[in-house]
């Protein structure tokens, strides 16, 4: 069967963030391509020494995330066909992390944060039995492939660049994966409020917007993990109870 | 001091896929100081595309199942050339392999009563497979990486191994690389050296395998002394999507089979009947990527060149919570609604049996330090891998490759240090193509090695035909030296696949001279020109080494099976 094909052209971000600058370039593609099909051809044609991170291909490893037409997506799920027809497509690393080359940028800080989250922790004597409506809403979360995008978009950290006072949503997503573990004993609470910086989320969606897994991260995971910090540090009827009864950890 | 970075370890994993990070965690628990070197970041290795599941007989979904059956399976998969004694280990300690990763915070989907749930697959006569819808490889990896990290492992992320160093006895004392973010130098000295650097998919057009399964274990190893075995043995996946171009080759996971799936031709027949009346749709993947194949020669494919899967059948609600990222897949890449319309699909170079020889124990292979496991070790699988045990594969011999390695590690006084003038050499040699005029490029001879691959040593191999593309890769190869590289050292695409390519001709050569020498079929090693099975071949695995700077084959034969163990597998 003979592929329909037509000329399409790419501007990609070429260079270091102190020395970059957007270059043209010009395929033929055909139906069905993706972004990343398109980069790699302009690598084998043209750009040998092109800096793209890319692994599976498939949307499922969340290497290649860059900034299409300046929205943040992975480029192995972003089909030109999608895209404004005649129009060149803008490719560039993602802003809210320090460039290395090209479309690669400096993603480590997330690993970092990482690190710093009390692991699962499960009860003592539990014989592991769970439901799965139990496990539904975690599953959800556990769905996420590190691709990073959500913690392009917030501007708490693309715009006010806040890496030290907050984790963004991926790792509020992780938080909340943990915190709704039927079987973990963990207690994360301060953490999510003090470290993980929770209450710097106002709520704007932009994270559940391009996530390629389309995990509703405001609404199923900072949104209940902002109603429990609420529920224990600031709802005076609860504050009064545990006063009197001592403290558990909450299990909403 | 010394004029290179230098890291020094007791053991050092190469690789951060499911058994990499597995080892590295039991490596790290039994005392040894351990980092893993990843070629990506941490959590993106191939694992993460793994699908169906893990097999492990948990019986939560057939009490009748236990070790026994799952042996026997896993043997038959195989065609009796696996190393039993590793199957038996498998079928063994999978289960508990399962309990651990939900100790560490797996979520697996729950049976009614609250346990882990287990799905069919092909090739598996209970239903074995514990599962998280179909992304069980990322709740696996996701999983180990939240432990490796708890248990204060060191991880080197984007770093390529190029070299393994060796001592002047031939143990490994190390391994040499560069950053990628840099293009720096590092050297790492250990007591062991564990390869769990996964498969070689990319050495064939059509794969299911990332971009980083280009060999670099089982070359690294090859290079260093090694044995490898059972390299004729490649699995090629019967469903991957054939269209579009850009995802051709991608995998449709045998859990769509497992859900209910069936296979039809483009006039509408359930042609497995004809391949294999009694598993039809669940054959082994040699059974229904050669059935495949043979329909869409005689005519009967569809409109890409593939065949139809259908599961149209089931609710799109039951579809859309068993297969939701199959589900995604179809309607993201190719505009098909899996619920209602049917999908096309081929074979995809996806597996190989066969890697480095080890241990049954310890994993430990035929050079002193060198450890392996995962899909770069050799013996579990035999001739063909069943679903599900890849996975179980990574996490029972990463364990054990870990402890061997760790072991081995408390004997051993201190890694041999290499003198500056060999590292200056190894150093230099991954430099050269920034100095070549130009000539080749990496993309184009890596094109022409996957077409060679394609043509001379795909699904149906030919002994004709594979001389043939033995020639062609001893062209290839002198071609190797005239790639030119632009730019600097710094994240550059062509000068890592100039690295991985050197990794996969090698491997590429290796493959093709034990297919030649197999002159039989069995399994996933397909003869026209010897279209039999040959039992003098069924207790024989082929053995590669390098001698004299050549691959040399040799055929040595299977561990003898007591008595008892026999009686297991019934007759066969």
């Amino acid at each position: 069967m003979a592929e329909k094909t037509h000329e399409a052209v790419f501007l990609i971000f070429r260079g270091t963030p102190e020395n970059g600058e957007y270059k043209e370039y010009r395929i033929q593609v055909v139906d069905g391509m993706v972004v990343l099909d398109a980069m790699m051809e302009i690598q084998a044609k043209f750009v040998s020494d092109l800096g793209i991170r890319c692994n599976c291909g498939a949307g499922k490893c969340g290497s290649c995330s860059a900034e299409i037409n300046g929205v943040p997506r992975l480029m192995c799920k972003t089909r030109l066909s999608d895209l404004p027809e005649g129009q060149p497509v803008k490719v560039g690393p993602l802003k809210s992390f320090p460039g290395i080359k090209d479309l690669v940028t400096d993603v480590s800080w997330n690993y970092e944060v990482n690190k710093t989250m009390t692991p699962f922790t499960p009860h003592q004597d539990t014989e592991w039995r769970m439901q799965q409506f139990e496990v539904d809403r975690i599953q959800e979360h556990r769905k996420c492939i590190e691709c990073f995008l959500c913690q392009d978009t917030c501007h708490v950290i693309r715009e006010h660049d806040k890496k030290k006072e907050y984790c963004g949503p991926r790792f509020l997503v992780r938080l909340a994966s943990l915190a709704m573990h039927p079987l973990d004993a963990a207690d994360r609470m301060a953490f999510i409020k003090e470290k993980a910086g929770i209450g710097l989320c106002n709520v704007t969606h932009c994270c559940s917007d391009v996530c390629p897994e389309k995990i509703r991260i405001t609404d199923n995971a900072i949104i209940p993990l902002k109603e429990r910090i609420a529920d224990r540090y600031y709802d005076p009827v609860l504050t009064l109870i545990r006063r009197i009864f001592g403290k558990r950890k909450s299990n909403i | 001091m010394n004029k290179f970075e230098t890291y020094a370890y007791d053991v050092l994993v190469i690789g951060s896929g499911g058994a990499g990070l597995r080892a590295a965690v039991a490596s790290q628990e039994s005392g040894a100081r351990t980092a893993v070197i990843s070629k990506c970041l941490l959590g993106k290795a191939h694992t993460v595309m793994a699908e169906g599941g893990i097999a492990a007989s948990l019986g939560h979904v057939d009490e009748n199942d236990g070790w026994q059956p799952h042996f026997k399976d896993t043997m038959f998969g195989g065609k009796y050339v696996n190393d039993w004694r590793m199957a038996l280990i498998h079928a063994k300690e999978s289960p508990e392999a399962v309990r651990e990763l939900e100790r560490w915070g797996a979520v697996f989907d729950r049976t009614p009563d609250g346990r882990i749930l287990q799905r069919a697959f092909g090739g598996h006569t209970h239903p074995r497979l514990c599962h998280v819808g179909d992304r069980t490889g990322l709740e696996m990896i996701r999983t180990l990486q939240d432990r490796a990290v708890a248990v204060g492992i060191d991880t080197f992320m984007e770093c390529i191994i190029t070299r393994l160093l060796t001592d002047r006895e031939g143990a490994v004392c190390g391994a040499f690389g560069f950053f990628k973010n840099t293009g720096k130098i590092v050297v790492f000295r250990s007591k062991a050296v564990i390869i769990a650097t996964g498969g070689l998919g990319k050495i064939w057009r059509i794969t299911s395998n990332s971009w980083d399964c280009t060999a670099d274990g089982q070359a690294l190893a090859y290079e260093a002394g090694a044995e490898l075995k059972d390299m004729e043995f490649v699995q090629f996946h019967p469903t991957g999507m054939v269209w579009p171009p850009g995802v051709k080759g991608l995998l449709v996971t045998e859990a769509v089979r497992g859900e209910g799936g069936l296979l039809k031709n483009k006039l509408g027949e359930r042609f497995m009947k004809k391949y294999d009346p009694k598993r039809m749709e669940l054959s082994t993947r040699d059974v229904v990527a050669r059935a495949i194949n043979q329909e869409v020669k005689e005519g009967r494919g569809s409109e890409h060149g593939g065949v139809y899967l259908d599961i149209s059948h089931r609710s799109a609600a039951y579809v859309k919570r068993k297969l939701p990222s199959m589900y995604q897949q179809f309607k993201e890449f190719a505009d098909v609604d899996i619920t209602k319309q049917p999908m096309e699909v081929g074979p995809t170079c996806h597996y190989t049996m066969g890697g480095v020889r080890v241990d049954h124990e310890s994993q430990q292979s035929s050079v002193k330090g060198l450890f392996a496991a995962g899909e770069a070790a050799a013996g579990l699988h035999g001739g063909n891998r069943l679903g599900g045990n890849s996975l179980s594969d990574l996490i029972v011999f990463g364990k054990r490759a870990g402890m061997g390695a760790a072991e081995y590690a408390r004997k051993v006084q201190s890694p041999a240090i290499i003198e500056d003038t060999t590292l200056e050499q190894y150093s230099r040699e991954l430099f050269l193509p920034f100095e070549r005029p130009g000539g080749e490029t990496p993309a184009g001879v890596h094109h022409d090695l996957q077409n060679i691959m394609e043509a001379h040593a795909g699904i149906i191999r030919q002994g004709s035909e594979l001389q043939e593309g033995l020639e062609k890769l001893k062209i290839l190869k002198t071609r190797y030296p005239l790639i030119h590289v632009d730019g600097n050292t710094r994240y550059n695409f062509g000068w890592h696949l100039y690295l991985s390519l050197a990794n996969m001709i090698t491997v590429a050569e290796i493959i093709a001279k034990a297919a030649l020498e197999r002159k039989e079929s069995r399994s996933a090693q397909a003869r026209a020109d010897f279209p039999n099975m040959d039992s003098a071949w069924g207790k024989k695995s082929i053995i590669v080494t390098k001698v004299n700077g050549a691959p040399e084959i040799r055929a040595e034969l299977l561990p003898a099976m007591p008595d008892e163990i026999s009686k297991l597998l019934g007759d066969h």
